[in-house]
């Protein structure tokens, strides 16, 4: 029905989307779960960049009475090298706060790719791409991300990133491809044809800008589960290696002594929870002013 | 319920809009009636408040508008002091509506029965009841073969058939007051004059009143008993429709039917008028007039007070403190330009041989241009007329290059032109360029004017830096396009500005060919006539031709020197534009011209054609247009497809009754 406004007011020159930027911002900002979610990341994140908020030293071992449940001293308890889980905690986000994102950003940039070369040139370029993204996508992403990693055989954290970029990508490709055919479909598109523009130019230059919100809501939607991924690489044993205090290393280390010593995995997961479920929030929010 | 009640009572209409937090007027003490029975178009250009007032009336506007002050009231009730269940009511029973697109009216998953049916079984009919209820509401709305169009998709309708059938459902209650929204305005001329006599033949037969929204002054003329004139949400002019067209008492309305090109006004007879400025934005106080910005009228007077409605004749109202002089509003004219003479007996500019295109559809061959020849000659203008589904659009993609042709070939400059707009040179890409119908997206929305004006520049001229920014200038100069305007993206610019700039694109390169591919469709009448003055101009300053491409029959009579009629794929006649429009014509072109409701009135009875277009795949044998032609003479038409031949000099005709029997017989009609 917003339409019927816009309607009534297409006869002036429209006010400025430099308002409409303004107001974007502000109506992410209103919803309380975004804020939420907002401020979890932003905690983690500043955890991360400053590890000296720790209270003590997340790595030497021995520095306390060993497998001490939680108390004043140390709300979290103590592992069973002697060392403040509640340090650890704080000092772990730093990891999966690169991994993650930089594996994102890695697969936004791959499927944005290939879903504007899909859905500019469709034909064979599509007909090709599309049976390898339906292959790559008829596996549990976990499933083929840790087929992958195994297969390399390295617990290099660049491959986890790599890993998780190129699983990721065809999903987003996906989405990305199906936005851009409907661009195609616009006149702006032959006019630049007609001028004589490459197709690289077209793609990049005349698609890429307008399909680019759906660009960023696909990688604060991925961001999420690429934190989960991570975090079960991880845990298998790809990626950081203790005595890092990365959470998934952490549980990694302790899950099989959780009776009695449940501390050591319950706080390290509660805070992967907290990151995943922060940016789920965020990224529903993101969309949901997008798609507005 | 009272049975002298008007079946439509609106007083003091205020109605607002609450964007970004502040209520923006957007109808301003609206009053007007509709008796029973009686039609009332509406008039005024987009965002005058003609669909929000109708919004209103039904009670469905948008969850940011909200009825501020005044009374409607539809046969005798009060329409704002309806509860919900009340309300629910009224929409079942005493008001309908139907608006300007069919297809989304229409709900897409369900068979076209089962959405009639659902008007009846509202009203209490049982399924048995409501089927067969709705076979007969098919027949009221004369569609010959009900049963088999209850059975179907909406989407398997054409868009004549799928508003005759919402016209149906609207009618199933007989309501006391229908409105219509633009009910023609996607359709084809042929189509819309025959959705408009069904409607008024059933309003007379149900004895509904009718309110007629439209931005079409010719339909309206042809549908309504009185008309309204809004502006910003004021009503500024209203009386009965033939005295308001005919003597037109407020600057609006004298803009308006100014602006049209009618009567077989051509561009070398003058400019068109046009209405400077813009419309006040939604909601803006204005003190006096609302209309004294743009009105060359205007005195000191009309800026600080509101003049009120004035009775200027029986029942004709403006609200215009000059309303006296109305008539002598100063004409907007341009400078009188010297138009390219065109000299047919040079090497054509662009040459179409034997253009042939065949779809691949499931399997099937569909036709789109069937042998099609044509010349354009430098610096003219060759108009192409046909309904939707006939071929102009295809014949322009083929041209440029977007659609390979099965057969034929098209020159430019006598050399033959690559298929493929992709292997043609820069040189023929920057000869040929369009201008597209809907500029929000012929302009991509990410970028600036600058930008888009630029890069046409760099790629069509081959002129980059600072000679660039100077042939930039030039050109947006050329188009008055402001300073401003190139720093702004096309989303925040109006309809009339964006299409500016489209049209400057298409000049960056100093094209010699133009395809402007129904270019002012989605204006309004005013931007409209700046946009064909504008093209106009540059034909005069460049010797540029044109291909234009247009349903509005009034718009390519003005433009064109020479006029092509296509219909399903074929050139059925092609001739100077006086000639085509004058007659003796093709019948095809008759009938499309007789479909054209005037706003001068009278004129020549409509002729009627019968049945929609047939369908491309499987086109009739022999003359193509022989199962819809009013004159039409025997087998003959049915077995042999008449060649196109001179019947005078530079007019062609594909008809195989002889020329001097066609002048008498539409000497006759």
């Amino acid at each position: 029905m917003s339409d019927v406004v816009l309607d009534a007011d297409s006869g002036t020159p429209l006010r400025e989307t430099r308002a409409a930027r303004g107001e974007r911002l502000r109506l992410l900002l209103r919803s309380p779960t975004v804020l939420i979610g907002t401020l979890v990341l932003a905690f983690w994140v500043f955890c991360a960049i400053f590890p000296g908020v720790a209270p003590y030293n997340p790595i030497f071992d021995n520095q306390f009475p060993t497998s001490a449940p939680p108390e004043w001293g140390h709300p979290f308890g103590t592992d069973t090298n002697g060392r403040d889980i509640f340090s650890r905690v704080l000092a772990g986000s730093r990891s999966i706060l690169v991994i993650a994102p930089a594996a994102t950003l890695l697969a936004t940039v791959l499927g944005t790719a290939l879903g504007l070369l899909t859905g500019y040139f469709r034909g064979i370029v599509d007909d090709g791409v599309s049976r390898l993204v339906d292959a790559v996508l008829s596996l549990p992403l976990i499933v083929a991300a840790i087929l992958i990693v195994t297969a390399v055989g390295s617990t290099d954290q660049w491959v986890v990133i790599l890993t998780i970029g190129l699983v990721f990508a065809p999903v987003i490709s996906r989405t990305i491809r199906a936005a851009v055919l409907a661009e195609t479909e616009l006149e702006y598109v032959e006019a630049a044809r007609l001028r004589g523009e490459r197709s690289l130019y077209i793609m990049f230059s005349e698609i890429l800008p307008n399909v680019f919100p759906l660009v960023v809501v696909e990688f604060t939607v991925r961001l999420g589960y690429a934190i989960f991924t991570v975090a079960t690489l991880t845990f298998i044993g790809f990626g950081v290696q203790p005595p890092s205090p990365d959470w998934a290393a952490q549980i990694n280390q302790y899950w099989t002594l959780i009776d009695p010593y449940w501390w050591m995995t319950l706080f390290p997961a509660l805070a992967i929870a907290s990151l995943v479920i922060a940016a789920n929030l965020v990224s529903d929010g993101v969309r949901e002013v997008y798609e507005r | 319920m009272s049975a002298d009640a008007p079946a439509l009572a609106v007083s003091d209409l205020e109605l607002v809009y609450r964007v970004r937090g502040v209520d923006r007027r957007v109808l301003r003490g609206v009053t007007f009636e509709i008796e029973r029975g009686r039609s009332y178009g509406l008039v005024g250009e987009s965002g005058c408040g003609k669909s929000t007032a109708a919004l209103g009336i039904v009670r469905f506007l948008p969850r940011n508008g909200r009825i501020s002050g005044g009374a409607i009231s539809v046969a005798g009730r009060d329409v704002l002091a309806l509860g919900s269940r009340e309300l629910r009511e009224y929409h079942a029973r005493t008001v309908s509506m139907v608006y300007q697109n069919p297809g989304s009216a229409l709900n897409p998953s369900l068979k076209v029965g089962t959405q009639i049916a659902e008007a009846f079984t509202v009203l209490g009919a049982s399924r048995d009841e409501a089927s067969d209820r709705s076979r007969e509401a098919l027949v009221r709305v004369q569609i010959a073969d009900p049963g088999s169009v209850l059975g179907r998709y909406p989407h398997q309708l054409s868009g004549g058939m799928q508003q005759r059938v919402v016209i149906a459902m609207a009618l199933a209650k007989d309501p006391a007051l229908l409105i219509l929204d633009e009910p023609t305005t996607g359709l084809d001329a042929t189509v819309e004059a025959e959705v408009l006599d069904l409607v008024t033949q059933l309003q007379a037969e149900l004895d509904t009143a009718v309110l007629f929204i439209s931005h079409n002054l010719g339909v309206i003329s042809k549908m309504c008993g009185r008309v309204g004139v809004l502006y910003a949400g004021r009503l500024v002019e209203e009386g009965p429709v033939d005295e308001v067209l005919r003597d037109p008492r407020h600057p609006y309305t004298v803009g308006l039917l100014r602006c049209i090109p009618r009567g077989g006004v051509r561009k070398d007879h003058g400019r068109l008028d046009t209405i400077p400025g813009f419309l006040p934005s939604l909601g803006a106080d204005i003190a006096g007039c609302v209309y004294a910005d743009r009105c060359a009228l205007a005195d000191e007077r009309c800026r600080v007070d509101e003049p009120p409605l004035e009775t200027v004749g029986a029942r004709h109202a403006s609200r215009c403190w000059h309303h006296d002089r109305a008539r002598d509003l100063p004409r907007a004219e341009a400078a009188d330009l010297e138009l390219p003479k065109v000299d047919r007996v040079s090497t054509p500019l662009a040459e179409l041989h034997g253009l042939t295109k065949v779809f691949q559809q499931r399997g099937q061959d569909v036709p789109a241009l069937v042998d099609v020849s044509a010349a354009i000659w430098p610096g003219e203008t060759l108009g192409l007329v046909g309904e939707s589904g006939s071929g102009k659009t295809t014949l322009a993609r083929t041209l440029l290059g977007i659609v390979a042709p099965t057969a034929g070939t098209a020159h430019l400059d006598g050399r033959e032109l690559p298929v493929r707009y992709q292997k043609r040179s820069r040189e023929e890409l920057r000869a040929l360029q369009i201008v597209f119908q809907n500029p929000d997206s012929a302009l991509n929305r990410r970028h600036s004017v600058r930008r888009i004006l630029l890069r046409s520049l760099r790629k069509l001229a081959g002129v980059g830096g600072a000679d660039a920014e100077a042939r930039m200038q030039d050109l947006a100069g050329r188009v008055r396009l402001t300073e401003r305007t190139l720093t702004q993206k096309p989303v925040q610019l109006s309809g009339g500005l964006k299409q500016r700039v489209a049209i400057a694109r298409a000049f960056a390169g100093e094209p010699k060919l133009v395809v402007c591919d129904e270019p002012t469709s989605a204006l309004d009448v005013s931007v409209q006539a700046a946009i064909l003055n504008l093209l106009v101009e540059l034909q005069a300053e460049k010797r540029v031709a044109y291909l234009f491409i247009s349903h509005d029959l009034g718009v390519v009579r003005y433009i064109s020197d020479r006029i092509a009629v296509l219909y399903l794929g074929r050139l059925q006649e092609l001739g100077p534009a006086d000639v085509v429009f004058d007659g003796p014509h093709h019948p095809y072109t008759e009938a499309l011209l007789s479909a054209v409701p005037t706003i001068d009135g009278g004129g020549r009875d409509r002729i009627k054609l019968e049945g929609d277009v047939p369908s491309a795949a499987s086109p009739p044998s022999g003359c193509v247009f022989h199962t819809r032609c009013p004159r039409k003479v025997g087998a003959i038409c049915e077995e042999q497809e008449p060649p196109l031949v001179e019947v005078e000099p530079e007019h062609h005709m594909r008809c195989h009754i002889p020329i001097e029997e066609l002048r008498r017989l539409q000497a006759i009609a």
